[in-house]
């Protein structure tokens, strides 16, 4: 219930960044959603012990797609990211994200606490998690490796591992930052720089975010009217049919739009924790949580960064930006976390 | 279930739960920031955002007319028809181009100032491709405007002169903003504004103008229009009603042009209003709204005759003898001079060493100031100057209004000179010397004046002695200008009768020096004074060789004066005409001043 209304959001979000017209994303949007929620549906009725059968297939799959995406992949806003199945551009770093989550589940839901404890156990699951984050970082997409080694990190966080272990990964990765930074491409370098200070180039790349912050801004609690966001349809909002599309919806429906989109967002991560909760077998209590995880983390990167409160990396806002593979995947996911609220009840062996 | 798996489902617990929380945290940043944006600092982004979208644009405000006394229009905005192109909506530019040139003239200086023009505007914002469009080639435009993507017909304002070369120097013609001319004012930064460069254009520019309306529109992130919000309309400029009387001033530029270079002014005795002044040569300045050729430039300033100058207000002459009056005045108001001062004339008068001649050889004996006047005797003034001094004859020049600028509404007057003992001193250091009093009475010498000036100081002296200012501004808007009072210079009416029956005996006597430019109207008759300047002094050899002025190359040639008034009884009209190098007053300038007084008379626009 709560996925369909935020897609109608996106809908009728998506009608107005076009200036009023269906065309040419409101109607692509809705196609793809019905079409999602098909799928949804489907992912939710197959059988909890079948997904964890197909864990590891999906896992690889992925990986094979991103390596072909490497390879012979359609190229566009200067990065490698889609290959071109002539109806719909697939990005598979999309379902990368689901793959890694369901792998990950799959092998702890394999694994003791005590196994989990154990630092040398842990070599295996950060090497599924490496190959995919390493493999979509020379796209390059920085933001989407980042959001796999958070989810990866939050499942490994759920299925037990010592707290001091993650103390460990965080101060070395606070350390390793220095030397990061020489690996960032110049834009990315760029885009923290004018993060750290907009005004530095407010018509190039901190232009964005400028608009960005007036358009919300202006907005004020009540919005300026459906169809009246006077800053989006002028197009000073750059992207406005896909990153960002939340300053589109704040500025013309206000903060109170804004806190209905929130209440459904966290009641949506709320249901996917309960869901997680509610399931007796750790698989789905992995695959629940983790695919909520990754659903929150994609709201809260996409809405603090068009907030303003850090660099823009390019994720989109989920059910609602403009974009195919990304919602697909979110349904997918969703379907995958009904699966496991349906079969809540299901006990599976550890090992299969 | 079983230990372990109980084990690992409270850890699961407790860590979604800590999980949970960080999320609940997550979002209570995100709404803080939010609430921050959205309510603390609302105002301060819906001021961005509107300046963001809001956009001023200046209104071009109607450009006022000029007119004459009668209303006749001397400067008017015509309808001018303007072929634009929106480059984005023309594919191939090369391609419309060639079409357009099908159906109107475009020339290779108009393509490169449209593809100069294409780069530095936005691919939305129209270009000109040219003005100035009639009405067939409208037509062709617009018939095959499907043809033609991009192309456009626009409809604008062209000042337009229709007496041309017959106001050129008066009203003067306007032209693009110079960057020097720029001034902060807003109209001034609308594309294609034009502001007035010379003449009365010039003069009343501000009053012209009007003022700019504005626009608020609001516009997208590339600028582009997308409506607009509220108008404030401009206010057009004002009407600017001269004292001129067109069709004198048409009849004086035709009857002027038959000279190589001449000028002349037609003034109201009473009033000062100038009702016709001209300067011959002249050109279009319909040409310079246009934009002129470098080429028709360079002719325009190369050309010895000045076409470009306004000899009515800024040529400067010797006065030659139409100075007489003036020293004539100057020794009867000294009373060292009696009025029935005579004196004989054998053609010439020694002082010191030097011979100064009349220009009658053979002299004009026994003479009175009526007489001298009328037959123009040099040596009467030699006599008489030589007894007043150039001080008083300064003096009273000046009273006249010789040697000053009359401040008339236009740009460029010139003041003349009138010399005297400090002004040599000051100038040149030098003691004033007798000879240089004589050769001045009869205005020759250092002594300069304009036809404007000749104009004022005849009319003060036949208006009964009021210092009369001239004037060329009759209404300004709806302000019908005051009919001021002049007072008084003080001088003897019966002295300024003197030299009014000296100047009428000039026309109208058989022995006068003008008596073949007299006209016989009874009601209408013209008093006058002939002058001939010498520009180069004339050698003995030459005096003795017997060559005539006209023989003598253009240059080097005399000028010929002639300021007449009329009619005899109750003087009104004025008119003082300079023909450079005319040769002779009476030969040349005095017919001219005849024929100008007869169309006066015909027009009569003081009644």
């Amino acid at each position: 219930m709560l996925i369909i209304i935020t897609g109608l959001i996106g809908v009728v979000a998506l009608y107005s960044a076009a200036g009023g017209n269906t065309e040419p994303w409101a109607m692509r949007h809705g196609i793809r959603f019905g079409a999602g929620l098909c799928g949804m549906l489907v992912a939710a009725l197959i059988d909890i012990r079948w997904w964890l059968r197909l864990s590891y297939p999906f896992y690889i799959a992925s990986i094979l797609l991103l390596i072909a995406v490497e390879v012979k992949g359609h190229i566009g806003m200067g990065a490698q990211r889609w290959i071109d199945l002539g109806v719909i551009k697939l990005q598979p770093s999309e379902f990368m994200k689901i793959g890694v989550v369901m792998a990950l589940a799959r092998f702890f839901h394999g694994a003791s606490l005590e196994d989990v404890k154990h630092p040398l156990f842990l070599v295996r699951p950060l090497a599924l998690v490496a190959l995919p984050a390493a493999l979509v970082l020379v796209q390059p997409d920085l933001g989407t490796a980042l959001m796999i080694t958070a989810v990866a990190g939050a499942i490994f966080f759920l299925a037990g591992v010592s707290y001091w272990m993650f103390g460990v990964v965080i101060a070395g990765v606070l350390a390793a930052l220095p030397v990061m930074w020489h690996f960032l491409h110049d834009y990315q370098k760029n885009r923290i720089l004018v993060f750290l200070d907009p005004e530095r180039d407010p018509l190039g790349a901190g232009y964005h975010i400028l608009q960005s912050k007036i358009a919300l801004g202006s907005g004020g609690i009540g919005g300026k009217g459906f169809l009246k966001g006077t800053q989006s349809h002028l197009n000073f909002l750059p992207e406005k049919q896909t990153d960002f599309i939340f300053t589109l919806m704040a500025e013309e429906w206000g903060l109170i739009g804004a806190a209905v989109l929130f209440t459904i967002f966290v009641l949506t991560i709320l249901y996917g924790f309960l869901i997680a909760r509610a399931s007796h077998n750790q698989y789905g209590r992995l695959i629940a949580s983790g695919i909520t995880v990754n659903f929150a983390l994609y709201v809260f990167i996409n809405i603090a960064m068009v907030t303003g409160l850090i660099p823009v990396v390019g994720v989109p806002l989920p059910m609602i930006s403009n974009g195919g593979s990304a919602m697909l995947a979110v349904l997918f996911g969703f379907g995958l976390i009904l699966s496991v609220g349906i079969h809540r009840d299901v006990k599976l062996a550890r090992k299969v | 279930m079983s230990k372990g798996d109980l084990e690992r489902y409270n850890s699961f617990s407790r860590r979604a739960f800590i999980l949970g929380g960080l999320h609940l945290a997550g979002f209570g940043i995100l709404t803080g920031r939010l609430l921050h944006l959205q309510v603390s600092r609302q105002d301060y982004f819906a001021t961005l955002a509107d300046e963001n979208r809001i956009s001023m644009k200046y209104l071009q405000a109607g450009r006022g007319q000029i007119v004459d006394r009668f209303g006749v229009p001397l400067a008017v905005n015509e309808q001018d028809f303007r072929a634009f192109l929106i480059p984005e909506q023309s594919p191939d530019l090369e391609e419309t181009f060639r079409k357009v040139r099908e159906y109107i003239p475009l020339s290779l200086k108009d393509e490169e100032r449209v593809l100069r023009d294409i780069k530095s505007k936005r691919a939305f914002m129209p270009v000109m491709l040219r003005d100035g469009l009639n009405w067939e080639q409208v037509a062709r435009i617009s018939v095959n405007l499907p043809d033609l993507p991009g192309v456009s017909i626009d409809e604008g304002r062209m000042r337009a002169y229709p007496l041309a070369e017959a106001t050129a120097h008066l009203i003067g013609y306007v032209g693009l903003v110079a960057p020097a001319e720029l001034t902060d004012e807003p109209i001034m930064g609308l594309p294609g504004f034009r502001i007035g460069k010379t003449g009365i254009e010039k003069y009343f520019d501000k009053e012209l103008r009007g003022k700019a309306g504005t626009s608020r529109i609001e516009i997208n992130a590339v600028g582009r229009e997308v409506r607009e919000i509220s108008s404030i309309p401009g206010k057009d400029g004002d009407r600017v009603g001269l004292t001129l009387d067109a069709e004198l001033q048409i009849y004086c530029q035709s009857r002027l042009a038959q000279e190589k270079s001449a000028s002349a002014v037609i003034m109201d005795a009473v009033n000062g209003q100038i009702y016709a002044m001209c300067s011959t040569p002249s050109f279009d300045p319909n040409n310079f709204t246009r934009g002129i050729s470098a080429e028709q430039w360079e002719e325009l300033l190369s050309s010895p005759a000045a076409p470009l100058t306004n000899k009515a207000v800024s040529g400067q002459y010797p006065p030659g003898s139409t100075f007489k009056m003036v020293t004539a005045l100057a020794a009867f108001k000294s009373g060292l001079v009696k009025a029935d001062h005579r004196v004989h004339c054998p053609g010439y008068m020694e002082i010191g060493r030097d011979k100064f001649h009349c220009w009658s050889r053979g002299g004009h004996g026994s003479v009175d100031i009526i007489q001298a006047l009328a037959q123009s005797c040099d040596v009467y003034f030699y006599d008489i100057a030589r007894q007043v001094g150039i001080d008083k004859i300064a003096e009273m020049a000046r009273r006249l209004g010789l040697g000053e600028k009359h401040n008339i509404e236009l740009p460029g007057e010139t003041p003349g000179l009138v010399p005297d003992k400090n002004w040599k001193l000051g100038h040149f250091g030098k003691k004033w010397q007798l000879g240089e009093t004589v050769v001045s009475a009869i205005g020759q010498g250092y002594i300069q004046t304009t036809p404007l000036q000749l104009a004022v100081m005849l009319a003060r002296i036949v208006n009964g002695g009021r210092a009369v200012k001239p004037t060329l501004l009759h209404t300004l808007g709806t302000e019908v200008m005051p009919q001021p009072e002049f007072k008084s210079l003080g001088i003897s009416p019966h002295h300024l009768e003197l030299v009014k029956k000296g100047m009428a005996n000039v026309v109208n006597h058989q022995k006068g020096t003008a008596h073949a430019s007299r006209i016989e109207d009874k009601a209408f008759q013209m008093g006058g004074k002939t002058g001939t300047a010498q520009v180069r002094r004339i050698t003995a050899k030459q005096r003795a060789e017997g060559v005539k002025n006209e023989d003598l190359p253009w240059k080097q040639r005399h000028h010929a004066l002639f300021t007449a008034f009329a009619p005899l009884k109750k003087p009104r009209y004025v008119c003082a005409v300079v023909v450079e190098h005319g040769v002779s007053g009476s030969g040349t300038a005095a017919p001219l001043a005849r024929d100008l007084m007869l169309k006066t008379k015909e027009r009569d626009p003081a009644s």
